[in-house]
C-alpha cells in the first residue's frame, strides 16, 4: 500500500487541494482588498513551493544546488521587478 | 469581396506595390528553381526536418543574414529622406512604418539570431557534446522565430506595417491612435518568435549544465560558452516579462481590455516599465555572447591563454544581476521622482564596473601578446576604441539629471548605435569570418574580409559621430523631416554618406562570401587558426555526432594543451553512438503558428480556433510519440573518420 500512496505526495495532493479552496474563497467570500490579496499571495507562493518540490521533485537529483539556485534567483528579480515597479510607477509617482 | 478588404495596405505607395511583385517573383523563382534542380527532397530531408544543432545554427545564420539587408535597407531609405532639409523622398506614415520595422528587424529578427546561430553551432562543440539537450526543441525554436520573423515582414504588403516604434508604446500603440493592424502583426510576431527564443534558453542552460564533456567542470568551460550560458539564463528570467506584456498588449488591442489605456483603470506607462523590464536585459542578450566571441578571438590571434579567466566569469554573472536592476533609466523624464530616478543611475553606472574589467582583461591578454592581425581580430581590435565611444556617452545618458538633456534626441540614436554596432555587428561578423572554415569548409578571403572590416568601422564613424552633434542641438529622434533654419542639414547629410559606405561594406562582405565560395581552397585542416578550444579538435566538416570519442578535458584550453603539453584528448575506442531522428512535426508546427499568428492579426476568430487545435494536436502527437532515436554503428563510424582523415 505504501508503494501505492506514498504518504509524502498524497500529504502534498491534499495540501495543494485545501490551498486551492483557500484560495478560491477570496472570490466567493467577503474580505477587504487588503486580506484577500494577503491571502492570495500567501497561498500562490505555499502552492508554487509545494508544486516544485513534492511533485517535480526538485532537491531529489545530484542538480539540486543548480536548481534551488536558479529558484532562489529567479525570486529575488521577481521581488525586483515588482519593488522596482511599485516604486517608479505609483509610490514615486 | 468586403471580407478581404481587411488585407488591403492602409497607406500605399508605388514602391509598397514593387515590393509586392518582387516578393511574388522571388516565391515563384525559388519554387521554379527547386522544382528545376529537384531540390525539393533534398531541402525537406536534410534542411526542413533537421534536428542536427550544426544545420539549425547555419539556418539562424542565413536568416539573420536575409534580414541584415532587410533592416539594412530600411536604414538607407531613412538616412536618404533626412539627408536634406524638408525633403519629400517619404512621407511621415511612411518614415513611422519604416523606423519602427527597422528597430524591430534589427534587434530581434537579426542579432538575436546572429548570437543563436553561433551558440548553436558553436557550443556543443566547445563542451565536446554530440548536440544539445533537447534537439527536437531547438528545431521548434528555430522555426517558431522563422515564422515570428516571416509573419512580421509580410506586414508591409498585407494589411500594413507597425508604425509605433519599435518600442511600440501605449497608448499610440493603442486601438485609438494605431488603427491599422500594423500593432497586431507586432504583438503576435514578436510573440511566436520570443516562445521560440525562451525555448532555446531553456534549451542550452541544460546543454550546458547537463552535457559538458568528462573533466570539464563550469571553471574549465571556454568563455563563449561561460557567456553563453549567462545569456540563457538572463533569457530564461527575462523573455515571460516580454510574453506576458505583449499578451496583455494583444488583449488590449482585439479583446477590449483595459491594461494600458488612458482609462478605466488603465495606465499606460506600465507598458513603458514593463517592455524595458525585458528590455534592458535584451541588450545584456545580445552583448554577452558578443562578448564571448570577443574573448575568444583575442586569445586565439593574440596567442594566449584569456587573461583572469575568474574575473571575466566573475564580472558576466555581476552583469547577469545588475542588467534587470537599471530598466527605469530609459524612461527618467516619464515624472517619477528624483529618488527613483537616483537609484537607477547609480545601478547603471555601477554595471559599467564589470564591462569594465572585461575590457582591461583583453587589453592585458593583448599585452605582450604574438598579435597576429587577421579580419576576426581586426574586427575586435576596431571593436575598442569604437564601443568605449558608445560606452562614455551612455555613461552620460545614466546620469538622470543630465539625461533630461539627451532624452528622445538623436544623441540617444547615436549612441545605442555606437554600442549595438561595435559590440554585436563586428563581434558576429568577427565570429562569422573565424567559424567560417569550421561550418562550411573553407576560409572567407582575408583581404576583401579587411577592406570590409575597415569600411564598417569607418561608415559607423561618418554615419553615428554627426548624430551626437545634432543630438546635442536639439534634433529629436523619429522626426521624418527638418528645416533648414534649424542648421541640422550638414549633419545628416554627412551621416547618409555614412550609412552608404557602411552599405559598401556590408555589400563587399557578400561579394567575398560569393567570391572565396567560387575560389577559395578547400584544402585546409580542422584547425586553420591555430586555436585554442575543443571545437577546433574535430573533424572539418564536422561529421554528425561532432566526436567519434567524446574528449577528455583538463583545462580551460583542452586543444592548445594537446596541441603543445601533449595532453590526450581522445582516449578509448569507438562505441556506438546514439543519435535523435529527424523530425517533420517542428516545422509543420511551425507552419500551423504563421496562420495561427496571421488569424489573430486579423481577428479572423474560426481559422484561430482551428489552427490553435492544430498547434495542440502537434504538441500531443509528440507525447505519444514513441521515438527512441537511432544507432550510428562502429563500422559506419570508422567509414566516415577514414574518409574525414583522408580529406585532411
Amino acid at each position: 500500500m505504501k508503494e501505492l500512496f506514498p504518504p509524502k505526495q498524497v500529504m502534498g495532493f491534499v495540501l495543494s487541494l485545501t490551498l486551492t479552496v483557500v484560495a478560491l474563497s477570496v472570490y466567493f467570500l467577503n474580505m477587504s482588498f487588503a486580506v484577500g490579496m494577503t491571502v492570495l499571495l500567501v497561498t500562490a507562493f505555499v502552492q508554487a513551493g509545494l508544486q516544485l518540490v513534492v511533485f517535480m521533485h526538485a532537491g531529489e537529483s545530484e542538480d539540486k544546488a543548480a536548481i534551488y539556485t536558479n529558484v532562489y534567483y529567479g525570486l529575488a528579480l521577481a521581488l525586483i521587478t515588482v519593488f522596482g515597479t511599485l516604486l517608479a510607477m505609483v509610490w514615486d509617482m | 469581396m468586403d471580407y478581404f478588404d481587411r488585407f488591403a495596405i492602409p497607406h500605399p505607395s508605388p514602391v509598397i506595390y514593387a515590393s509586392m511583385v518582387a516578393i511574388g517573383i522571388t516565391v515563384l523563382a525559388i519554387i521554379a528553381g527547386l522544382t528545376y534542380f529537384k531540390k525539393w527532397g533534398y531541402l525537406w530531408r536534410e534542411w526542413l526536418t533537421t534536428v542536427d544543432h550544426k544545420r539549425i545554427g547555419i539556418m539562424y545564420l542565413i536568416s539573420a543574414l536575409l534580414m541584415l539587408f532587410r533592416g539594412g535597407v530600411d536604414a538607407i531609405m531613412l538616412r536618404a529622406q533626412l539627408s536634406v532639409p524638408e525633403n519629400k523622398l517619404l512621407d511621415a506614415q511612411h518614415y513611422n512604418e519604416i523606423f519602427s520595422t527597422h528597430g524591430v528587424v534589427m534587434i530581434l529578427f537579426m542579432a538575436m539570431p546572429f548570437i543563436i546561430a553561433l551558440m548553436n553551432f558553436v557550443v556543443p562543440l566547445q563542451i565536446g557534446a554530440r548536440d544539445v539537450a533537447f534537439p527536437r526543441l531547438n528545431a521548434l525554436s528555430f522555426w517558431l522565430f522563422f515564422m515570428g520573423a516571416m509573419l512580421f515582414n509580410i506586414s508591409f504588403v498585407v494589411g500594413g506595417s507597425p508604425d509605433a516604434g519599435w518600442t511600440s508604446y501605449f497608448p499610440l500603440a493603442g486601438n485609438e491612435f494605431s488603427e491599422s493592424v500594423g500593432t497586431n502583426y507586432y504583438m503576435i510576431a514578436i510573440q511566436i518568435a520570443g516562445i521560440g527564443t525562451l525555448m532555446t534558453g531553456i534549451n542550452f542552460m541544460t546543454t550546458i549544465l547537463r552535457m559538458r564533456a568528462p573533466g570539464m567542470t563550469l571553471m574549465k568551460m571556454p568563455m563563449f560558452t561561460w557567456s553563453s550560458l549567462i545569456t540563457n539564463l538572463i533569457i530564461v528570467f527575462a523573455f515571460p516579462v516580454l510574453t506576458v506584456t505583449l499578451a496583455m498588449g494583444t488583449m488590449d488591442r482585439l479583446f477590449g481590455t483595459n491594461f494600458f489605456t488612458t482609462d478605466n483603470g488603465g495606465m499606460d506607462m506600465l507598458w513603458a516599465n514593463l517592455f524595458w523590464v525585458w528590455g534592458h536585459p535584451e541588450v545584456y542578450i545580445l552583448i554577452l555572447p558578443a562578448f564571448g566571441i570577443y574573448s575568444e578571438v583575442i586569445s586565439t590571434f593574440a596567442r594566449r591563454n584569456l587573461y583572469g579567466y575568474k574575473s571575466m566569469v566573475a564580472s558576466m554573472v555581476a552583469i547577469s544581476f545588475l542588467s534587470f536592476l537599471v530598466w527605469a533609466h530609459h524612461f527618467f523624464t516619464m515624472g517619477q521622482g528624483a529618488l527613483t530616478n537616483s537609484i537607477f543611475s547609480i545601478t547603471t553606472m555601477a554595471i559599467a564596473v564589470p564591462t569594465g574589467v572585461k575590457i582591461f582583461n583583453w587589453l592585458l591578454t593583448l599585452w605582450k601578446g604574438k598579435i597576429v592581425i587577421t579580419t576576426p581580430m581586426l574586427y575586435s581590435l576596431l571593436f575598442i576604441p569604437l564601443f568605449t565611444l558608445g560606452g562614455v556617452t551612455g555613461v552620460m545618458l545614466g546620469m538622470s539629471a543630465a539625461d533630461y538633456q539627451y532624452h528622445n534626441t538623436m544623441f540617444l540614436v547615436a549612441h545605442f548605435h555606437m554600442v549595438i554596432i561595435p559590440g554585436v555587428i563586428f563581434a558576429m561578423l568577427a565570429g562569422l569570418t573565424y567559424y567560417w572554415p569550421k561550418m562550411f569548409g573553407f576560409m572567407l578571403n582575408e583581404r576583401i574580409g579587411k577592406w570590409a572590416a575597415w569600411l564598417i568601422a569607418i561608415g559607423t564613424l561618418v554615419a553615428f559621430m554627426p548624430m551626437f552633434f545634432s543630438g546635442l542641438d536639439g534634433q529629436a529622434r523619429r522626426m521624418y523631416t527638418y528645416s533648414e533654419s534649424t542648421g541640422f542639414g550638414i549633419y545628416n547629410m554627412i551621416s547618409f554618406i555614412g550609412a552608404l559606405v557602411l552599405a559598401v561594406g556590408f555589400v563587399l562582405i557578400v561579394y567575398n562570401i560569393y567570391y572565396s565560395t567560387r575560389y577559395a581552397s578547400r584544402d585546409i585542416s580542422s584547425d586553420p587558426w591555430d586555436a585554442r578550444s575543443l571545437e577546433w579538435a574535430t573533424h572539418t566538416p564536422v561529421p554528425e555526432y561532432n566526436f567519434a570519442i567524446l574528449p577528455q578535458v583538463n583545462s580551460t584550453e583542452a586543444l592548445w594543451d594537446a596541441k603543445k603539453k601533449g595532453h590526450v584528448l581522445f582516449k578509448g575506442e569507438y562505441e556506438k553512438i546514439h543519435m535523435p531522428n529527424n523530425s517533420g512535426v517542428p516545422f509543420i508546427m511551425g507552419c500551423i503558428f504563421f496562420a495561427w499568428g496571421f488569424s489573430f492579426v486579423f481577428g479572423m476568430w474560426i481559422p484561430l480556433i482551428l489552427t490553435t487545435i492544430g498547434i495542440f494536436a502537434c504538441m500531443a502527437l509528440r507525447s505519444f510519440e514513441k521515438d527512441h532515436g537511432r544507432y550510428i554503428s562502429v563500422e559506419e563510424i570508422e567509414e566516415t573518420e577514414t574518409k574525414l582523415r583522408g580529406a585532411n
